[in-house]
């Protein structure tokens, strides 16, 4: 497991069985809905909507879900882009205490940054198309005042050969439009890691690459994960690329995490219904299996003032009775790390 | 190269329908850019019956998209064809008048796109739209209660709502307009749908409904379906047949289980070892290092040989001609014969891109 070596190392330091690196408690987040000419407030989506979740040094958790489940907005919220409505997300600091990241005054702003920092979906849209590759990648030495020019260069350099552009003097001054999707996001990923940072939002990494491109940016961050300890918040809707950039996956559906769960656990006994039907739905690369039969219907909807039953009610295939009358279920322990928030399972099980 | 209905459909579809409706034969793409002539289609020939279902492959950039554009002569304004044909029935559509392409195109052979939201008038309700398409092109013109019952058919036929007829594009889910993009697609009983990376934009599951849709029109129907797409996991579940290409030029075709089991090709070999999935022992995907081609300036002798883990002096120099190496199987690679001694579990052969 990466970063097994920090965790241990960690604990001792603090000399504290806690070792999550960063704790999230009752995150909430709602935009508003406007309509007509007057864009009068007619209700809320409660796009993040009471979210729990701890990342380890050095582990990376899978968020998973359809658009619109809210995964983008709470890895936003981590990297602090946007501001939560409710909760806290609690940051470990060096010396084993928590700052809550919503108090954070200037200086530790600045500190916050050298420390979390975030990888967008899109390599076309994330990369200021006017700066050369070099100015993209030192920005935040210079914010940070580290080193003179040479030195920066030099870090540069070692990070565009770490991330697979070599020889590194013949990008350095390139733009964004002389180069492909791959190197764009190798152009990402050597921004996001230049700082050495512990934790890194990546929000869909990959998922606008062609599949031959994916395979290699999901090893070169896994790579770097394991070298370089970084932890990673990975939001993807693909359950075969979280199987292999993820220690664990939480499944998220309409603003509530429904699972979690080691990934191979998750992966070959689903035990939420919307799990089930998820994994149902990733393609198999094998033409000669048929298949599996698709366990869901509809699509997603918008989660606008949701009645407090479970959110999963109307597209899951196992409802019975009490999923209608009573609340959303909570997330419970279902035993061997795995949380589950479904009246069936914890009926099963107890 | 000879590709034949597929057994288990040759006893339904009548003996018309068995000959090739569509014949791409030595087709070459030229663009005239101001950099120069890029050759983007390079001598590719495939042909496909009514009721088969084919995957075309590739890195974004090889070609395939100026194949699909070609095929129903979309292609942009400085497109040229110095040489091949491509036969529709048996009559070249690159020398058809703008007049015979128009009934060709929604009548005979429709496309689905991949931006869903580009393809749709903003300003003019779903229903409208797939109406006008077949005011235009369905022969026999409908009537109007013959138009409104085929739209309901139609909206029912891809699991959406009628109601979703009165919306406007804006209103709808990305899924639903990529329903509605299909429904507009099939309106004018097309024999042959040209579906672009028709689900890349979606998720898994909405993605896994329609491609379960598409193959039970494509059943039911008896429609022929060519799938442009560069997901090799979403092409093992839809089609019968497989051609994969590489910088403008096929590199592999065959039967798709064939291909997927027994790749011949290195770089299908590794295009396939570099899809990740959620069944089988979890093993990292293979990394296929390097980028394509220049287009301007091609490799000499085969062009895949910079990236070619089993690149030998004579990939260097000549260019491997497809030859046939299985039943209905075509390979241009010299190594095809070594590759063939690498079994079925293609994940375990080490091949890693330089």
């Amino acid at each position: 497991m990466p970063g097994a070596a920090q965790l241990s190392i960690q604990a001792e330091c603090t000399g504290s069985a806690e070792m999550a690196l960063l704790r999230v408690q009752g995150l909430r987040k709602r935009f508003p809905v406007t309509s007509g000419v007057l864009r009068r407030r007619t209700g809320h989506i409660h796009a993040v909507d009471g979210v729990d979740f701890e990342i380890e040094v050095g582990e990376s958790l899978g968020l998973v879900g359809e658009s619109g489940c809210g995964k983008s907005t709470t890895g936003r919220m981590l990297a602090c882009l946007d501001e939560p409505d409710e909760g806290r997300i609690l940051l470990t600091e060096d010396d084993g205490s928590e700052v809550d990241i919503a108090q954070l005054d200037t200086r530790g702003m600045t500190r916050f940054r050298r420390r979390v920092q975030m990888i967008f979906q899109d390599p076309y849209e994330s990369i200021n198309p006017r700066r050369t590759v070099f100015e993209t990648i030192s920005e935040s030495l210079g914010i940070h005042r580290m080193g003179g020019l040479r030195y920066r260069e030099e870090r540069v350099s070692q990070m565009l050969a770490r991330v697979g552009l070599t020889p590194p003097e013949s990008f350095m001054l390139r733009y964004p439009h002389e180069l492909s999707g791959g190197q764009r996001q190798r152009v990402a990923v050597a921004r996001a890691l230049i700082l050495q940072p512990q934790f890194v939002v990546a929000d869909e990494p990959t998922s606008m690459l062609d599949m031959s491109i994916r395979a290699s940016i999901m090893e070169l961050m896994s790579g770097l994960a394991r070298e370089l300890g970084v932890a990673y918040l990975y939001i993807t809707h693909d359950l075969a690329v979280a199987r292999y950039m993820c220690d664990r996956i939480a499944v998220m559906y309409l603003g509530k995490i429904v699972e979690t769960g080691r990934t191979e656990q998750i992966l070959s006994d689903p035990a939420h219904p919307y799990t089930q039907a998820l994994l149902s739905a990733v393609p198999i690369p094998d033409p000669s299996l048929p298949p599996p039969e698709l366990r869901i219907t509809g699509g997603v909807d918008k989660a606008i003032d949701p009645p407090p039953r479970c959110r999963f009610l109307d597209r899951c295939p196992q409802a019975v009775d009490i999923c209608s009358t009573a609340d959303h279920p909570p997330l419970q322990d279902t035993g061997g790390g795995r949380l589950v928030a479904c009246y069936l399972t914890t009926d099963r099980e107890g | 190269m000879e590709l034949r209905t597929p057994p288990h459909l040759e006893a339904e579809v009548p003996a018309e329908q068995r000959l090739p409706l569509l014949e791409v034969d030595g087709l070459v793409v030229r663009y005239t850019t101001d950099a120069g002539d890029v050759s983007a289609v390079e001598d590719v020939s495939f042909s496909l019956s009514g009721g088969e279902a084919m995957g075309l492959v590739g890195e974004s950039g090889c070609g395939k998209t100026s194949v699909a554009l070609s095929l129903l002569r979309l292609a942009p304004e400085n497109a040229s064809y110095p040489s091949g044909s491509i036969r529709w029935e048996g009559v070249d559509i690159l020398g058809m008048s703008s007049e015979e392409v128009r009934r060709l195109r929604w009548s005979e052979m429709s496309m689905v796109f991949q931006g869903a939201m580009n393809a749709w008038n903003p300003v003019y309700r779903v229903g409208h739209q797939i109406r006008e398409a077949m005011d235009q092109h369905f022969e026999p013109r409908l009537t109007a209660v013959e138009a409104d019952r085929r739209l309901a058919w139609l909206f029912e036929l891809v699991g959406l709502d009628k109601v979703t007829a009165d919306r406007y594009p804006h209103e709808l889910s990305g899924g639903m307009r990529q329903r509605a993009l299909i429904a507009m697609a099939l309106s004018c009983e097309p024999k042959l749908v040209v579906a672009d990376e028709p689900t890349t934009a979606l998720d898994v599951i909405v993605q896994a409904q329609i491609l379960r849709e598409l193959k039970d029109i494509q059943t039911d129907l008896g429609l022929a379906i060519l799938y442009i797409s560069h997901d090799m996991a979403v092409i093992a579940q839809v089609t019968d047949i497989l051609a994969v290409m590489y910088a403008g030029k096929l590199v592999e075709s065959g039967p798709t289980r064939e291909v997927f089991r027994h790749p011949r090709h290195p770089y299908t070999h590794l295009l396939l070892s570099s899809v990740p999935s959620v069944v089988g022992p979890r093993r990292p995907p293979v990394c296929l290092d390097g980028v394509p081609p220049d287009p301007l300036d091609p490799p000499s002798g085969c062009r895949f040989h910079p990236r070619c883990p089993l690149a030998t002096r004579r990939c260097r120099q000549e260019e491997p001609p497809l030859e046939p190496v299985g039943p209905e199987h075509l390979v241009a690679c010299w190594h095809s014969a070594e590759m063939s001694g690498m079994g079925e579990s293609r994940l375990d052969v080490k091949v890693s891109g330089g």
